[in-house]
């Protein structure tokens, strides 16, 4: 069975600096993959030329066997990427509903239709989003008054409208209390598993890191320097070195379980 | 008492953010406030330098009330504040971005030259002449700290200083504060990250919804789970 | 080959006045994000002070100080407008402080009248600089060489002052975040002042050199202003360099395209402008804006289509206003047709910009096409009424097609300026292709069918016009399109990220506002029997401007209330003082700083005051506060 995503020789340079040189990676439908590194390491740029928002210098993108390097981030997400940001990005003049609905109409190709009140379109289908990251009870509410929390589950819905094969998610935990973290991630794998959906992730909170992630990558310099499972990664004294640390910063379960 | 905060009240807008919010940091300490993401954290400190502009309560800073002085004046008296998400001027140079923070040395606090900022972050002094906007987030992170401390501040406010940060930074910059504690500084920061707080703090205060829930040593938290599990959703 | 060379520094020598006054906006701009419209009022100032100082004291000293102290007397001016006016509407929408100091520059235009009559007044000669050079056997003024060396003196001052005193770097670190500059213990307040005044100096000081070349007149600050945000926006807002390297391009453009191209001199700039801004859309020296404060029109309350009870009562105000012709009189309805007229126009640019997202200011141009379009056809085809209300308007849409494609590339101020650009080029056309057009005279004749030639029936007609695109307007906000046009508007990131073509649904956007503004053109042309090149011009499009903020730019129907308030308030002041522009433009600061959301803005935030239903704190504790910031 060949991959859900086979990237190979991945290269961007900005001005003659190379943010990233020669990445290769693949990933299953159902997978888990995480991919930390240090500030700076190149993995926003990564995730940016993967939904099509910044064009590689090198390198190739396969989703499911398809090129789909040099295509803009919307035809991107109509092969089937998903993705939520860093820093969400909501349409906060909408409700919460209206997010969705808005990404429902797109999928559908209804956007160019003048006519109807689109407040009233695929509201069952909205609403089933909604309920799958338990935001159903807030549907009606303005987005811009969400806790951030309920932002992040929000993108999530969104990124779900086009029933995505592919899911990159950009610091999904960032500023999430670490209970939050913990559910919002179990949420995303359990539909990931469920669907057979790929989850790319990068993220700075190694607990989220450790207990979520089938497979962990470390991008340092633009290089790809580690990959393995999350046990292996841990304890691989390079990454150590350059990123995890004394490990003074995660939870101390894991520390023990890298010190046996 | 270094800084008092007393019945803080906040609003933005018609929203109702913090509830009588009460704080203190005494003379060479330093404590944690402790929230999730929108408990009203970064609106506290904001508060106290004069960033909010609907907000009723005391702030009393060395014995004075600053809460009706403008934002400069406060900080001008030495209350040093580093905001989230570092905010460091991107078009201007590590050394231009020190010139902005600068202030009159002042009497019985340590005083701060570009020199003693790069020994404490080694990495800025290799890159004095570099646009902040060419830097990475931890170096940031640092300039934004050390454009901060240019003030010659006696108390700073910092506000998530471990937030995006990698690991091994963030040890660095429990380092970094520690090492700001020994200057004479007292620090009060704002995180969630509960493993950082423990390395640096001797108190904390935990807040929730805009209200302070727990008062404590950072030995009372460890001995009451329970507060902590509640409040922070660990 | 010498002529051009005396033509190069002519060209030159204007140069230095543009670039003082182009640096001045632009430093001001870049500090404050404010466009400040009065900074040609501030030139014509200069010149004017300047000319009444050099004129009661002679000699050298008498001029150079008398250029001197009229700058600084004139920036004294602007640092108390800055402390009086701009300090209470900083938080406001940026457009708002545009208009604001659009109603300062109609102030000062009247009050350059009271004060020095409206006679163009002859400045002395620069004492020392009186006589000419030969260059090539052909005399250059000496004074164009003083102004010549001028530019790159000041150029360099402005370098030495931004990089090599603190003042200059507070200033750059305040130009990108001045909430950080203030929590660094920097008196932001008077910055500020002193930004604005420096701006404010050098705009006097350009119009106060002038005096030598020129004759000092009341109309100087529109004609600097155009030619000012060009070159702003070539040269890249906020970029003194650019200002210095674009002010030299333009004036030398001018200098020689009135040799090569003199049919379309006025053009020529404009072209230029509108090629540098879709090849390098931040300006020649220019960097991409910053994340900017949240864009036009979004609000944290979420739109909702009207309920019944909302319907019947916009229904019982349009039977209302249906019934005036019964009981109003000739010269009412007339007044009335015309604010009708522009409710429209209102209504195409509100929909615009605060649906799209998109500040145009150069609106003017779609409505004028729609009127010219009528107009052309009645002139040329002898078209009925009916026909040219039908295919006028396509000249609206045409304009908007082509221009709205190259417009859509760009966001935010440069937008702005690119839709001024291509406003100010069919302007031209209009005024310059006199075969056509007839140039300054207009069309004339072209009157309505004879159903629609009484007050009243034609009042019936724009009625009946004007309400059913209003209505169509505001269908189509709530329709699947108007949700994808606010959703590239509130985040263009998640948009492109949820397969919307940005760009095309804002073209589309473009296109729909510049029809609707033509049909109000071609209701205009046949209410006036007539058609100017005014009615494309600036004054037009900022009429548009001032009535959707007026009526509250995060509304959906706040135009039609400005449109109706702005235009009748203008019409009845015009009938009322000799001082209309001071009149207006006092009551426009007035209003901007009383109602800085519009007036449906206002009308809606007491509604939505009403206390809450106890319990609901605790949520409102859980509001997001970077978003209620972002917002902000």
């Amino acid at each position: 069975m060949s991959a859900l995503l086979q990237v190979n020789g991945l290269v961007k340079s900005y001005a003659g600096v190379h943010a990233v040189r020669g990445v290769s990676f693949s990933l299953n439908g159902g997978e888990i993959l995480a991919l930390i590194g240090p500030n700076g390491a190149g993995k926003s740029t990564c995730f940016n030329m993967l939904n099509g928002q910044i064009r590689p210098n090198a390198g190739s993108i396969k989703l499911a066997g398809e090129e789909i390097v040099g295509l803009p981030p919307r035809t991107v997400w109509r092969r089937g990427v998903g993705r939520t940001f860093q820093i969400t990005a909501t349409f906060s003049s909408m409700t919460v509903r209206e997010n969705v609905q808005v990404a429902l109409l797109s999928f559908h190709k209804r956007l160019r239709s003048a006519l109807g009140y689109a407040g009233a379109a695929f509201l069952d289908e909205a609403n089933k989003l909604l309920a799958l990251v338990g935001m159903e009870a807030q549907a009606g509410r303005p987005c811009g008054e969400l806790a951030y929390g309920d932002l992040k589950r929000l993108e999530l819905a969104i990124a779900l409208a086009n029933a995505p094969r592919l899911l990159l998610m950009d610091e999904p935990t960032a500023g999430m209390a670490p209970k939050e973290r913990v559910e919002l991630m179990r949420l995303t794998a359990a539909i990931a598993r469920e669907k057979g959906i790929g989850v790319l992730f990068t993220e700075h909170d190694m607990d989220v890191v450790f207990e979520h992630a089938d497979t962990v990558m470390v991008l340092n310099r633009g290089e790809l320097v580690a990959r393995g499972t999350p046990q292996e990664v841990r304890r691989d004294p390079h990454v150590q070195a350059i990123y995890l640390g004394e490990g003074l910063l995660y939870d101390a379960r894991h520390r023990e379980e890298s010190a046996q | 008492m270094k800084l008092e905060v007393s019945g803080l009240n906040s609003f933005y807008g018609q929203a109702h953010i913090l509830f009588d919010v009460d704080f203190a940091v005494g003379e060479g300490e330093v404590v944690a406030l402790l929230g999730r993401n929108g408990a009203g954290k970064s609106t506290s400190f904001r508060s106290v330098v004069g960033l909010v502009g609907q907000r009723t309560g005391k702030v009393m800073f060395e014995g004075e009330d600053v809460s009706r002085l403008p934002t400069y004046d406060i900080v001008r008296r030495g209350l040093g504040y580093v905001p989230e998400d570092r905010r460091i001027f991107t078009e201007l140079t590590v050394e231009e971005n020190f010139v902005v923070g600068r202030q009159a040395p002042r009497s019985g606090v340590a005083t701060w030259t570009p020199e003693r900022i790069y020994e404490l972050f080694p990495n800025l002094g290799e890159m004095r002449r570099r646009p902040g906007g060419h830097m990475s987030g931890g170096e940031q992170q640092m300039l934004t700290i050390g454009r901060t401390l240019m003030g010659n501040p006696s108390l700073v406010l910092l506000d998530e200083p471990s937030e995006g940060l990698a690991p091994k930074i963030v040890e660095q910059m429990a380092d970094a504060i520690m090492a700001m504690k020994r200057e004479g500084l007292s620090i009060i920061i704002s995180e969630q990250n509960l493993h950082f707080a423990k390395l640096i703090s001797d108190r904390a205060y935990i807040i929730e919804k805009g209200r302070i829930r727990f008062s404590g040593t950072m030995a009372d938290l460890e001995a009451n789970p329970e507060i902590r599990d509640a409040y922070l959703a660990v | 080959m010498e002529f051009l060379l005396v033509q190069a520094l002519s060209g030159l020598a204007s140069a230095a006045s543009l670039f003082l006054v182009a640096s001045g906006l632009s430093i001001i701009f870049g500090v404050m994000r404010i466009v400040n419209f009065a900074h040609g009022a501030f030139y014509m100032l200069g010149a004017y002070v300047a000319f009444t100082l050099t004129d009661r004291f002679a000699g050298p000293l008498g001029f150079w100080g008398g250029v001197l102290v009229a700058s600084l007397v004139v920036a004294a001016v602007g640092a108390l407008m800055e402390m009086v006016l701009l300090r209470r509407i900083y938080h406001a929408p940026e457009l708002f402080q545009l208009l604001a100091t659009f109603g300062v520059t109609l102030m000062v235009e009247d009050l350059v009248v009271l004060i020095w009559g409206s006679e163009d007044l002859m400045g002395p000669r620069a004492p020392g600089f009186t006589g000419a050079v030969s260059v090539f056997g052909r005399l250059v003024p000496s004074y164009d060489f003083l102004l010549i060396a001028l530019g790159p003196l000041v150029l360099g001052l402005l370098w030495l002052l931004f990089h090599r005193t603190r003042w200059g770097v507070l200033v750059r670190a305040a130009t990108q975040d001045r909430e950080m500059v203030a929590s660094l213990g920097v008196n932001q307040k008077w910055l500020f002042t002193s930004v604005f005044a420096l701006g404010v100096f050098l705009a006097a000081f350009g119009g106060a050199l002038q005096i030598p070349r020129t004759t000092v007149s009341h109309a100087m600050d529109l004609s600097i202003i155009v030619e000012v945000f060009v070159v702003v926006v070539i040269g890249g807002l906020g970029s003194v360099t650019g200002a210095f390297v674009a002010a030299i391009l333009v004036s030398e453009l001018n200098a020689f395209g009135i040799l090569i191209l003199p049919q379309i001199s006025m053009i020529t700039v404009f072209l230029v402008m509108a090629v540098v801004l879709v090849v390098r859309p931040y300006g020649l020296f220019g960097k991409p804006e910053g994340a900017p404060r949240a864009a036009a029109g979004i609000s944290i309350r979420p739109w909702r289509p009207m309920t019944n009870l909302e319907r019947s009562g916009v229904a019982a105000v349009v039977v209302v206003v249906a019934l005036m012709p019964l009981f109003a009189g000739d010269y009412t309805l007339s007044v009335g047709s015309e604010i009708l007229v522009y409710v429209l126009f209102a209504a195409s640019l509100h929909f615009l910009m605060t649906v799209g997202g998109l500040s145009s200011f150069g609106h003017a141009a779609y409505f004028g096409l729609g009127a010219y379009g009528a107009a052309l056809l009645v002139k040329y085809f002898g078209a009925p009424m009916e026909a040219a209300l039908v295919i006028g308007p396509v000249l609206g849409l045409v304009g908007a097609v082509l221009f709205g494609w190259f417009c859509v590339r760009l966001s935010g101020v440069y937008f702005a300026m690119l839709t001024l650009a291509f406003a100010q080029i069919t302007w031209s056309v209009a005024f310059q292709w006199v075969e056509v057009t007839g140039g300054d005279n207009g069309i004339l004749g072209i009157w309505p069918s004879s159903w629609a030639s009484t007050p009243q029936g034609f009042f019936w007609l724009a009625l009946a016009i004007v309400v059913v695109c209003v209505a169509a307007l505001r269908m189509l906000v709530f329709s699947p399109f108007g949700f994808g046009l606010r959703a590239a508007r509130d985040s263009a990131l998640r948009s492109e990220a949820i397969g919307i073509n940005g760009k095309s649904t804002q073209w589309i956007a473009f296109i729909v506002a510049g029809t609707f503004a033509g049909i109000a053109g071609a209701l205009f042309a046949f209410l006036k029997g007539s058609v100017f090149p005014e009615t494309l011009g600036i004054p037009t499009s900022v009429d548009g401007l001032v009535m959707v903020l007026l009526g509250g730019i995060e509304t959906v129907s706040g135009a039609v209330v400005g449109a109706v308030v702005y235009k009748a308030l203008a019409i009845w002041l015009m009938s009322k003082t000799e001082l209309s522009k001071l009149v207006l433009g006092g009551v426009i600061v007035l209003l901007v700083v009383a109602f800085p959301k519009g007036i449906v803005g206002f009308l809606e935030d007491l509604r939505h005051r009403r206390p809450k239903a106890p319990g609901g704190a605790g949520s409102e504790g859980a509001v997001d506060v970077a978003k209620v910031e972002a917002a902000r």
